[in-house]
């Protein structure tokens, strides 16, 4: 589904460059649950958004459902991400003067699909992800928990192949992180591709595969069956030296 | 351009900030609004000046005497002379050119109340004239009758008199057709009132304080000989004024034994090179309008494009987020444009109601102040609105596009970085 080959990115600040990328070779199936890792700075943000279309790359190839991505236009860009991908966001991003059916029929706005159809269509995510009562309200007038459940409505209504989420639990406590981490987890299961970045280790525990990224370069890959391994050496993190 | 959503956008994204957009749209608003007002005010002086010299005959020029300022033959300078009937006589009989000539003579209005009628008197302005006169310097019988031929060829004592004059001489109730005004000495008949359709006037003093009688009659009624103070002439169709002017001067200084190089001496002026001058006064006028008001509205068209970049700063987000779900540019750059468009044009069409509005309050009030107003039909034609509007449509456009090109040059993912 996702591969790619030697990447490498880095950013002009001024005068000196940034590297941020170094090299990263990944493979990702579909219909796997992911979550990239690292800390700050590792460039685990930047990989999210090559892979989302958001940014591009400087070296390297990645290639999508077997295409290559790479020197597209905007507008080529544009529809890609319409038709293949889904974002979620940490701080939601919804559309603050549309009510959460407006905001989960945006993508297919995007599409052309005609205001009635896109409507009922958005009633149908909303429903799913039990906001049915919450159509009408504004983004303001939602809690978090709320407002990340009508951003993933947003990402799933275009009947993406991967779903991209940037921190999305970030800005939420604890329950309400895990009732998220429910929802994506009830997507993957529907064979959509979840990739999740994170520097939250008990929510990485629930995915199937870790990237930990490290100055650039992926430091180490753990998959299901080590995870076990994974909140062992986690919870010795977490005891005080 | 249909598009429900787009306008919706539009509109909430207006609504956010009430203030702001009213601010900005008024910018446009008060450029529109003074190019509308400044013109059509142009325009009314225009026409004001141009009623009051449409009925009057473009191609006409006018001769008086003043005294020489070159000896000559025998002259020293500083003569005083006169036009005479042999001077009208030969023009007539050996200008092909002229199409009506009309003589002229003054009374005396200086020495005070030269009209009487019982116990009434007044001080008016007295033309002896030909009917032709009347081909030059329209005017219009509001009762009787202009003066004619026959009233010059048998010397009649009749006279046709202005409404000022009705006024001072006569009661409210009196007809005055009919009844007699001793004029300096003399009694005249009145055969009608007669009102002025131009405002040029030549002599001095009101209009409508004019008594005009026969010049044949005050000729010899008043001794004058066979002195003419002053004449009027029209070119024929195909000639130039201005040439009939200077062919006429030659052949009355040569006449009067005035040197060839005296310009001085007869005074004359026509009217053709007068309206050349008016016509470039309003022009002018026309022009310096569309200047300032050009001006202003480019002042309210950058106001518009400033605050569509403070918008879309605002909106990096907004636009960010958009664009990762599948906007492409060029949805982002109708909508913004659309924005800046609507917002123009909005102001704009306000400020063209409201200034076309108060020319047209301000039409009302002058129709009612009379024609003695300089200053007539304030009005902006259907052209220049249409081209007012086309203005701020282009304009408007343009104003959406520098912010929009700013907005698409930032990418997505800065766009959703910036928080």
């Amino acid at each position: 589904m996702i591969k790619l080959n030697n990447i490498h990115k880095s950013y002009e600040m001024g005068s000196s460059k940034l590297h941020v990328l170094k090299g990263i070779d990944l493979e990702i199936e579909q219909g796997e649950f992911v979550s990239i890792m690292g800390s700050s700075g590792s460039g685990k943000s930047t990989l999210l958004n090559i892979l989302g279309m958001l940014d591009n790359y400087d070296e390297g190839s990645y290639h999508l459902a077997g295409k290559l991505i790479a020197n597209m236009s905007e507008k080529k860009a544009a529809r890609l991400r319409n038709e293949m991908v889904g974002f979620v966001f940490q701080s939601f991003n919804l559309i603050s003067f549309k009510n959460a059916m407006e905001n989960v029929a945006l993508p297919l706005y995007y599409q052309g699909v005609s205001r009635k159809k896109r409507n009922v269509m958005a009633m149908e995510y909303l429903d799913k992800l039990g906001l049915k009562p919450w159509a009408e309200h504004m983004p303001n007038e939602m809690s978090g928990g709320q407002k990340q459940r009508v951003a993933i409505a947003r990402a799933l209504i275009s009947k993406p192949k991967i779903i991209l989420a940037d921190e999305p639990t970030g800005a939420l406590d604890t329950t309400t992180s895990y009732e998220v981490m429910e929802i994506l987890k009830e997507i993957n299961e529907i064979g959509i591709t979840v990739i999740i970045v994170t520097h939250e280790h008990d929510i990485a525990a629930m995915t199937q595969k870790i990237v930990r990224l490290k100055d650039g370069r992926i430091h180490e890959v753990i998959r299901n069956g080590e995870l076990s391994e994974f909140r062992y050496k986690y919870s010795k993190e977490l005891q005080p030296a | 351009m249909l598009d429900l959503d787009l306008w919706k956008e539009i509109l909430s994204a207006l609504k956010q900030n009430r203030m702001r957009s009213f601010m900005t749209a008024f910018g446009v608003f008060w450029g529109i609004f003074m190019l509308i007002i400044m013109s059509g005010a142009g325009r009314a002086l225009e026409n004001g000046v141009m009623e009051g010299v449409k009925a009057f005959a473009t191609n006409s020029a006018f001769f008086w005497t003043e005294r020489t300022s070159i000896p000559y033959e025998g002259f020293q300078r500083g003569r005083r002379w006169n036009y005479d009937n042999q001077d009208i006589e030969y023009i007539r009989q050996n200008v092909r050119e002229v199409e009506y000539l009309s003589p002229r003579l003054f009374g005396w209005q200086q020495n005070g109340d030269n009209t009487v009628r019982g116990e009434r008197t007044g001080a008016f302005n007295i033309y002896g004239d030909y009917p032709d006169y009347f081909k030059i310097d329209g005017w219009t019988p509001v009762k009787g009758r202009l003066m004619n031929e026959i009233d010059v060829l048998q010397k009649r004592k009749v006279c046709v008199i202005g409404e000022r004059v009705v006024e001072v001489m006569f009661d409210k109730e009196e007809d005055p057709i009919g009844q007699y005004l001793k004029i300096s000495g003399v009694y005249f008949q009145v055969v009608g009132v007669i009102h002025p359709e131009t405002r040029i006037n030549i002599g001095g003093g009101k209009k409508e304080e004019t008594i005009i009688i026969p010049f044949t009659t005050m000729q010899t009624a008043y001794n004058y000989g066979n002195v003419i103070h002053f004449f009027s002439v029209t070119a024929k169709k195909g000639y130039s004024v201005s040439g009939l002017q200077e062919k006429l001067q030659r052949i009355l200084k040569e006449r009067h034994k005035i040197s060839p190089d005296d310009v001085q001496a007869i005074g004359s002026f026509n009217i053709e090179a007068e309206f050349v001058k008016f016509s470039a006064l309003f022009t002018g006028i026309q022009v310096l309008t569309w200047i300032v008001g050009i001006g202003t509205l480019l002042a309210g068209v950058i106001g518009v494009s400033n605050i569509m970049l403070v918008i879309i700063k605002e909106r990096t987000q907004e636009i960010g987020i958009q664009r990762a779900i599948g906007a492409t540019p060029a949805k982002i750059i109708t909508h913004i444009v659309a924005e800046s468009v609507f917002l123009t044009v909005m102001a704009g069409y306000v400020g063209l109601s409201l200034g076309v509005g108060i020319l047209e309050i301000l039409n009302k009030i002058l129709e009612a102040a009379g024609d003695e107003v300089f200053f007539r039909n304030p009005e902006v034609n259907l052209t220049m609105a249409l081209a007012a509007l086309g203005v701020l449509v282009i304009s408007g456009m343009f104003a959406g596009l520098i912010p929009a090109k700013r907005a698409i040059s930032i990418k997505p993912i800065d766009a959703l970085r910036d928080e």
